[in-house]
């Protein structure tokens, strides 16, 4: 079947098969930032903005995504410019592997918009989710209270 | 040259001990296509394997008829169609101590999961599809589930294979076995005031990274076999590969790109040669990707242990007598079964150098459960939990503080200990001396982070919960001596960067950003100057590669030796450029300076005349080293739990590690490493257990049945560095990825007997064993 999806603004058509996971066709798509490790929706790798809502790619089926709209971390840079996650995750080591960081950052993301200045907990909390192996979540966690701070909500101790 | 770096002015540094940003950060954050399996290959064929679903049988037919007709499918091979070469997948240095006791395909299983036949089709699907026609004929045969079953007279035959080499006793299910005694035991336990003997059993853990292994294999235009895999040691994968298929090493590359985390899990030679057989049989490019289920149960776990440790000492907490009995578990190959049961006491003992007598002995036996390999830690982190619990136990019936007792009798700057010669990793090990060691103040930094003195032994209670803290101390190595070697080549461009090429491997732990701030630290520019590519058997020079916590101190030493050669080049053209003396001059913010006169010239201008206009010729130098020793970094650690007396729930309050990793070259990713391994060892003291079957079958085999810590399950996590200068690393650098997971399931061991008088010595620890376990203690 033909579908349509709209990712980071660019409109798809794409020919899929029935059943198939919207994590599968944005990788065919090229979109290879979103990452298949679990594929049972229990480590949030794959995980996507739909409509500025992080759901987990590798269980959404690809036809549930049509009128909505999908946001890959290819999305965050703007003219060699990095979103300001993308950024404090660079400065605090939040990437070692790297492989978690697009669901990382999707994630943060979403928080930020919704919730401008979280406490530590609330962070946790919202990262709870994504599953990280080589770190010990502490860069992350710093990486988005950096940006908080920097926003002057909250003081940098 | 290392005595001359071990100065106070050296310790001003440009560019290392700097925490610059990761050279392959932006590539990462961005979510570039840089891991195996982002790669698009055109024609490629899907290879999946079909499995065993019996731990231990004879195939007595495969039948490939059916599997052969679905559409899409386009070769399927058996054990019938490759040659039988005996090999170890361990993907070790040569000659490997690990056993040649694994065929790329057998006619006999020995797990659930062992490769039956290699299917490679047009489409995912097809190959899914095709996996599941082929009709396997087993003759089922009893098989060994429990390790301490293995070497029973009646226990079934796992490696009776003639073809076998290197298996210490294969009639007995022995895969390797070690002995050592220093001093006499007997006699030095007489004049012991107490001796406790206990036993401690630590099972296995999933290593569970990010990225599940892949594989892709092609020819070149030129007709070389390429190879693109997510692993951690691809020289070592191009000689075995060269070995199983019988192809010249030069006419095989292997690439390393960006990999998605290893710990060890990607040591082995995986799934090479899957992909291998298929494109040569196909002359076709094949590509391979494990399921989540196979990385769990079809590549390696980690090493279960069980050993008996027997403590003598001194009414005073003078440790005289280590004795450590062991049994470990390699599973259905023995890969890695000697080194990991080794280093579970060559990394553990020296710890404690003041005993008179130390004896380590056991056996490393196979089972028909999944195949143990390289982990994080090596066995070391198995080791401790034995002998650190055992002395915990021991001080606290002599009344001690069991911190004092380990702080007491623990290894110092200037130090050695007779181990370090005796036992190395599958053979002797070298004699060194301590030269860097700020254990105490790691234990005097933790302790107060812990509030050690205010909480030990108060039992602090609130409500049905009650609190207690438990400590422990680790050493590892850096690098295995005399075995492990890397090389570096740089070479210098006309713009006055840099290209700096490695065989290291860089699996997320930042060496490539590490090695280029070596780089820069030697020719005084900036690391964005140094231009690393690594880990391509044909454009890099060889490295052992990643493993035995080596990157830093040997590669890192190779790649400070090349700088070293580049810079004299540099400074012997520009001394004919300048027309000045080369003892005038040094090299500062790149460009070359005359201390006397003031010339200078740029490392650009320089490097233009040299390919262009004057003496021309390209600056280059390749540097290999081998560790002479192997410098262990330090580490202390500390426990709170929470444990509430009507449930048995184990609460991690807080941890605290601080390591002496010596100078740390990049604070934040050195950092990030102990975080990392500290939350990998937390896991695995609470949360992390691998189930089997009845069958063998490993049910625990996803993310929903074996849980890692997601950032909810534990609670405050404060880790820290500790400076020392280790006069033989580069610029003062030890190794610190290994060490912070070998300390948690002690620590919170010791932290649970604090708090609720209950010794568990069966990691991982489950609240309902704890609740059990209360209940009779009453307490």
């Amino acid at each position: 079947m033909m579908l349509e999806l709209t990712v980071n603004g660019r409109v798809h058509s794409v020919e899929i098969n029935p059943g198939e996971m919207l994590l599968d066709v944005l990788r065919r798509l090229g979109y290879k930032s979103v990452r298949r490790s679990c594929d049972n929706a229990s480590c949030g790798n794959c995980t996507v903005l739909l409509d500025g809502k992080p759901i987990l790619s590798c269980t959404t089926f690809a036809a549930r995504a049509t009128g909505h709209k999908i946001e890959t971390v290819e999305s965050l840079e703007k003219d060699g410019i990095l979103h300001p996650i993308q950024e404090s995750l660079l400065e605090t080591g939040g990437a070692q592997c790297g492989f978690c960081i697009p669901g990382f950052a999707l994630t943060a993301k979403a928080l930020l918009e919704e919730n401008p200045e979280p406490t530590e907990e609330e962070i946790r909390e919202a990262l709870n989710g994504n599953l990280c192996r080589c770190t010990g979540y502490e860069s992350q966690i710093r990486a988005i209270l950096n940006i908080t701070h920097k926003r002057g909500g909250l003081s940098n101790d | 040259m290392t005595d001359a770096l071990n100065t106070k002015e050296l310790k001003c540094f440009n560019a290392v001990n700097k925490s610059v940003k990761k050279v392959d950060g932006i590539s990462l954050v961005t979510g570039q296509p840089v891991y195996t399996n982002d790669f698009d290959v055109p024609g490629a064929l899907y290879v999946r394997l079909v499995r065993s679903s019996h731990a231990h049988a004879i195939i007595k037919n495969i039948d490939t008829s059916q599997a052969l007709k679905i559409p899409g499918v386009v070769t399927i091979l058996t054990y019938k169609d490759l040659p039988r070469i005996p090999f170890t997948r361990a993907g070790q240095g040569y000659p490997e101590p690990s056993p040649y006791d694994t065929f790329v395909l057998d006619k006999k299983v020995r797990y659930v999961g062992d490769p039956v036949a290699i299917v490679a089709a047009e489409t995912e699907r097809a190959a899914k599809l095709a996996v599941k026609a082929v009709k396997v004929e087993y003759e089922v045969l009893d098989a060994v589930l429990d390790f301490e079953q293995a070497i029973s007279e009646n226990a079934p035959i796992i490696h009776d294979e003639p073809e076998a080499v290197g298996i210490h006793d294969a009639s007995r299910n022995i895969a390797a076995h070690f002995e050592m005694e220093i001093g006499n035991i007997d006699e030095t336990l007489k004049s012991c005031d107490k001796v406790i003997t206990r036993t401690y059993h630590t099972k296995t853990q999933l290593h569970a990274m990010m990225e599940p292994h892949a594989s892709i294999s092609y020819f070149d235009p030129n007709g070389k076999l390429t190879v693109i895999s997510s692993t951690q040691v691809p020289f070592h994968a191009r000689r075995i590969l060269s070995r199983l298929f019988n192809i010249p090493i030069g006419d095989i590359r292997v690439i390393k790109p960006r990999i998605g985390g290893g710990f060890g899990g990607k040591q082995a030679i995986h799934l090479e040669p899957y992909v291998v057989a298929v494109t040569l049989k196909t002359r076709r490019p094949a590509r391979m990707v494990l399921d989540r289920s196979e990385v769990s149960m079809a590549t390696n776990i980690r090493h279960e242990m069980k050993y008996t440790v027997t403590v003598g000492a001194t009414s005073n907490g003078e440790i005289k007598v280590i004795d450590m009995e062991g049994l470990s578990n390699t599973g259905a190959y023995g890969e890695h079964a000697l080194t990991t049961f080794m280093v579970a006491g060559s990394k553990t003992l020296p710890l404690y150098n003041k005993v008179e007598a130390v004896r380590f002995s056991g056996n490393v036996v196979y089972t028909n459960l999944p195949s143990a390999g390289a982990y994080r830690g090596y066995g070391a982190p198995q080791g401790l939990f034995a002998l650190d619990c055992t002395i915990d136990e021991l001080a606290r019936e002599l009344g001690l503080d069991p911190l004092d007792v380990k702080e007491k009798n623990s290894i110092r700057e200037g130090e050695s200990s007779p181990i370090f010669r005796i036992m190395g990793e599958g053979r002797e090990g070298v004699d060194q001396i301590v030269r860097s060691c700020k254990l105490q103040e790691c234990i005097d930094k933790g302790k107060a982070a812990i509030g050690w003195n205010e909480k030990y032994g108060k039992r602090l209670k609130n409500g049905s919960k009650v609190r207690g803290v438990g400590c422990a101390i680790a050493m590892q190595g850096s690098g295995i001596a005399k075995i492990d070697m890397g090389a570096a080549t740089i070479k210098m461009n006309e713009d006055g960067s840099f290209n700096l090429l490695l065989g290291a491997t860089d699996l997320g732990t930042g060496s490539d950003t590490i090695m280029a701030q070596i780089a820069a630290e030697v020719l005084q520019v900036s690391y964005d100057k140094i231009k690393v590519y690594s880990s391509d058997t044909d454009l890099t020079p060889f490295d052992t590669g990643a493993y035995a916590s080596s990157t830093t101190y040997v590669s890192g030493n190779a790649v400070r030796k090349a700088a070293e050669m580049v810079k004299e080049k540099i400074l012997e053209k520009a001394s004919v450029y300048l027309e000045e003396p080369r003892e005038n001059l040094m090299v500062e913010n790149a460009k070359v300076v005359s201390t006397k006169t003031g010339r200078e010239v740029t490392y650009e201008e320089l490097g233009t005349k040299l390919f262009y206009t004057f003496e021309q010729e390209q600056i280059a130098a390749t540097a290999s080293y081998v560790g002479e020793e192997s410098p262990p970094p330090f580490l202390a650690s500390f426990a709170e739990v929470e444990v509430d007396l009507e449930t048995g729930k184990i609460e991690l309050v807080k941890f605290v590690s601080y390591a002496d990793c010596g100078t740390p070259l990049n604070p934040v990713q050195a950092l990030g490493q102990l975080e990392g391994a500290t939350m990998q060892g937390i896991g695995w003291a609470l949360f992390e257990d691998v189930i089997y079957g009845k069958d063998g079958r490993m049910l625990t085999n996803d993310f929903f049945t074996y849980k890692i810590p997601a950032r909810m399950d534990y609670g405050k996590l404060e880790c820290g560095l500790v400076d020392s200068y280790e006069p033989t690393g580069p610029f003062g650098a030890k190794s610190i990825a290994e060490i912070g997971i070998d300390t948690p399931i002690p620590a919170i061991a010791n932290a649970i007997y604090d708090a609720t008088g209950v010794r568990l010595r069966k990691a991982p620890f489950n609240s309902e064993e704890l609740f059990f376990e209360i209940l009779k203690e009453e307490v």
